[in-house]
């Protein structure tokens, strides 16, 4: 399972600062950051802890298992930006 | 023992918006004493998000609950109905507050500069935007929704929330906060179809590829797009590949898979994307007829940006009865501080407020679009608003703040109170908000707004009994 962030976010950076692996992109300061619409969390680090979700102050995050049928989209969008992202990038951090 | 320093830095904020209420939020975190005062010029706060954020985004607006929550019950206070600039100068604010900050956003839109501009008929998409809110200055607006077409010009977001909001049914509206007087007219709207302008083609259109899918997903609205609008010129090609952003790959992406959708009978109405397209003029004897738009190109100028370029050919006719103009917010120059003409912001450094001659003006902060221009989303004025209250706590610790020489809370308060007889303060705000919210628990729906200035304020003085009966 993983967590998934729908194109209500915001991008306000509370998730980010809650997450304990640092698994949601862009960061701030990275080269994608300021175009990037939404944040995404990589489901190949996410723990499922659910900390992103209690802090997500637009409710745009769900568990998979859990979301809408209108945010479908989401997951495939997610695999496509974790697809274009380096790993050298998404350690960088 | 002694007593804990009654007060801390007071401050102003002026302008309750999200950049306003993100740096009261961030001040409060970083100077826990500080004695915060945010004005607002409209009895209610929070900005955009209740007068700005489409009402079928009501996710988005429970923001409204985290600002509440890290402000003002966390002591900030609210100021609401208080006009800066009207009721309260700079000046008099700099004899009570240590530091100002201005928060006030860009509250006009830029024009095309084009004919027929002004004619009946033809708005800025901002003030449908302020109307369908429920924003008390727009109230009175009267939109002529009878024709069959509207064309929208633009291609951000804006466009695509006015794009949504003539489109959905009935049924859809009648379950968001939109003011009423704007879901009666919507109801009766005659509109069948809404054209949507973009200057530049499908690779640079500004619209979240989030805001996009939802146009092409709308119940009983049929989006069209010509296959040949959406086949990329060779230089956007290259440009998309070289520099596109994700966004830009999942617009042309979404766009291709539209324009090979087959016709739907069943549509109720029907938005149409246009690509490479400026309006030329917008013609009518009394009011909006028609538009005329001319076809651009996409060629590379010599700082190395994409460009629209006109094509030498006839210009086309587009028969409409109502145009809204969506190309951009800009900041209106505020009474006794530096304005940058060119730029249309606050002149500053990190949030500072620059004199003409480049010093920083001490004291005087700028946060948001009145910073740092009309870009970037929600979320966008927290690292905004983080920025700006770095540079203040550095000021402090520098002793680098002035001395206001009436700093007392009961002189502000005194000065307003010959002033503007009708300040909303806190609980005047939570009165509106469950009047508002009680309203609408009676008619299943977020919240019924009160949309005139008279019963804002009555309803915040508590003059008003119990919520209006429900009329269906």
């Amino acid at each position: 399972m993983t967590y998934v962030i729908v194109g209500s976010c915001i991008k306000d950076d509370s998730c980010i600062e809650v997450c304990p692996v640092d698994c949601i992109h862009p960061k701030p300061g990275a080269p994608d950051f300021e175009t990037a619409e939404q944040l995404y969390i990589d489901p190949a680090v996410c723990i499922d802890c659910d900390a992103c979700v209690e802090a997500c102050p637009v409710d745009a995050i769900y568990a998979q298992p859990e979301l809408p049928e209108k945010y479908g989209y989401a997951l495939d969008l997610n695999d496509r930006f974790f697809g274009e992202l380096s790993t050298a990038e998404r350690t960088a951090g | 023992m002694t007593p804990r320093t009654r007060t801390g830095p007071r401050v102003a904020i002026v302008g309750a918006g999200p950049a306003g209420a993100f740096t009261a939020a961030c001040l409060l975190r970083a100077c826990g004493n500080a004695e915060i005062d945010l004005f607002e010029r409209l009895p209610t706060p929070w900005g955009l998000l209740r007068g700005g954020v489409a009402p079928d985004h009501q996710e988005i607006k429970r923001l409204e609950d985290t600002f509440d929550r890290q402000t003002l019950r966390r002591g900030c206070r609210f100021l609401g109905n208080v006009e800066v600039g009207v009721d309260i100068s700079h000046g008099e604010l700099m004899r009570h507050y240590s530091a100002v900050i201005y928060a006030t956003g860009a509250q006009t839109d830029k024009s095309l500069g084009i004919p027929g501009e002004d004619l009946a008929g033809s708005w800025a998409a901002t003030e449908f935007v302020a109307w369908y809110n429920g924003h008390p200055d727009y109230r009175d607006l009267e939109f002529d929704l009878s024709a069959k077409r509207a064309v929208v010009i633009g291609n951000g977001n804006v466009a695509a929330d006015v794009t949504r909001m003539l489109t959905l049914s009935a049924a859809e509206l009648e379950r968001t906060d939109i003011a009423d007087h704007a879901l009666d007219a919507l109801r009766a709207s005659s509109i069948e179809e809404v054209v949507v302008l973009g200057r530049r083609g499908p690779a640079q259109a500004a619209f979240t590829s989030a805001e996009l899918r939802e146009l092409g997903h709308l119940d009983g609205v049929q989006l069209r797009v010509d296959a040949d609008e959406v086949e990329l010129d060779p230089v956007s090609r290259q440009w998309l590949a070289d520099e596109g952003t994700f966004t830009a790959r999942t617009n042309v992406e979404l766009l291709r898979e539209f324009a090979a959708r087959p016709e739907r009978a069943d549509a109720r109405r029907r938005i149409v994307l246009r690509f490479l397209r400026s309006p030329l003029q917008i013609r009518g004897a009394e009011r909006v007829e028609a538009i005329d738009v001319r076809r651009n190109e996409i060629a590379r100028g010599h700082d190395g940006m994409l460009r629209a370029r006109a094509v030498e050919e006839d210009a086309e006719r587009i028969d409409c009865g109502l145009v809204l103009r969506s190309v951009g917010y800009r900041a209106v120059p505020l009474p006794d501080v530096p304005f940058d003409e060119r730029s249309y912001v606050l002149p500053n450094a990190r949030g500072r407020v620059l004199t003409p001659a480049g010093e920083a003006l001490p004291g005087v902060y700028a946060v948001g679009w009145i910073k740092r221009g009309p870009t970037g989303i929600l979320g966008t004025n927290k690292r905004d608003a983080e920025e700006t209250v770095t540079c203040f706590v550095e000021d402090l610790a520098a002793a680098a703040l002035p001395d206001p020489p009436d700093p007392g809370r009961e002189q502000v308060d005194a000065l307003l109170a010959e002033r503007q007889p009708n300040v909303v303060a806190v609980d005047g705000w939570r009165a509106i908000a469950r009047h508002e919210l009680e309203n609408g628990r009676r008619e299943r729906r977020p919240r019924v707004k009160l949309a005139s200035r008279e019963e804002l304020l009555d309803v915040a003085a508590q003059r008003t009994g119990a919520p209006a009966a429900v009329t269906w």
